[in-house]
């Protein structure tokens, strides 16, 4: 794959980067916050795989990347359970709402 | 050539599916393109010659995280309204920010002279894989199932009702 470089896989990380990032600071829907984060970690994904395989003959690109995919599950778990959480004391899932802590 | 190609297509697919995630007023068709977006992300890791990676995506994102998070959209009921969708920050900061990052990260990216290594593996990956998380990594592999561990049992301690005495 000659015409390919690094900076290809690194600008399509970025942009979803960025648009991870915008989903994060205009939602106020916590699950959408939610999502915003799962782009972001698939975008820092994407920089870690490509460093591997440009990187040559080594894998821990690779690995890292398996780690990072196993805390976005943890996340996505404990993140989700807290909202529905939210969801049933509030009836709401709105951020702005859950502000004071207390049931 | 056709990877070129197969590239820009897989781009597309993971940038547009994204763009309906971040822009959609829709909470609901924010998390069904999700799928999308995975779906390109694993393309992009198979053009990456990451075949077990791009498996472990398949399984966990969109077989795990993607069906989660689709089945808390809809428990949350009234999620649809577009006034509990509304936005937290204004859209004119949130662009300013992302584009001040964008900006230097960019920089960033095309300014520093990356390592290219001359010859480039595409070797199936999981052999080697494997053997890293059992010899190398083997104490953040041993964390990380205790990480699990605790995430499931905290979820189940967050989410479960109390008794009624």
């Amino acid at each position: 794959m000659g015409a390919l470089t690094l900076n290809h896989f690194l600008v399509l990380g970025l942009l979803l980067f960025l648009l991870g990032t915008y989903c994060v600071l205009t939602r106020r829907n916590a699950i959408g916050i939610l999502m915003g984060v799962e782009l972001i970690l698939n975008s820092a994904n994407i920089n870690y795989i490509a460093f591997a395989f440009y990187g040559g003959g080594r894998y821990d690109g690779q690995v890292f990347a398996i780690f990072v995919i196993m805390l976005a599950a943890a996340e996505a778990v404990i993140g989700l359970a807290v909202v529905l959480g939210i969801y049933q004391n509030f009836k709401t899932i709105d951020v702005g709402a859950a502000q004071t802590l207390r049931g | 050539m056709l990877a070129e190609v197969i590239f820009y297509l897989l781009a597309a697919l993971t940038l547009g599916s994204a763009m309906i995630v971040a822009f959609s007023r829709n909470i609901i068709h924010s998390a069904f393109s999700l799928l999308g977006a995975f779906m390109g992300v694993v393309g992009i890791y198979l053009l990456l010659a990451a075949d077990f990676v791009a498996m472990v995506q398949l399984l966990i994102y969109v077989g795990g995280i993607l069906v989660l998070t689709i089945f808390a959209v809809m428990l949350t009921a009234g999620i649809a309204d577009v006034t509990i969708s509304n936005r937290a920050v204004g859209r004119v900061p949130a662009l300013v920010t992302i584009g001040i990052v964008g900006i230097v990260m960019l920089f960033a990216v095309y300014r520093t002279p990356w390592h290219h290594a001359e010859k480039i593996a595409v070797d199936p990956t999981t052999y080697a894989i494997g053997n890293a998380f059992l010899t190398e990594y083997v104490l953040p592999f041993e964390v990380a199932s205790l990480v699990l561990l605790t995430a499931l049992i905290g979820a189940i301690v967050i989410s479960r009702h109390e008794a009624k005495e």
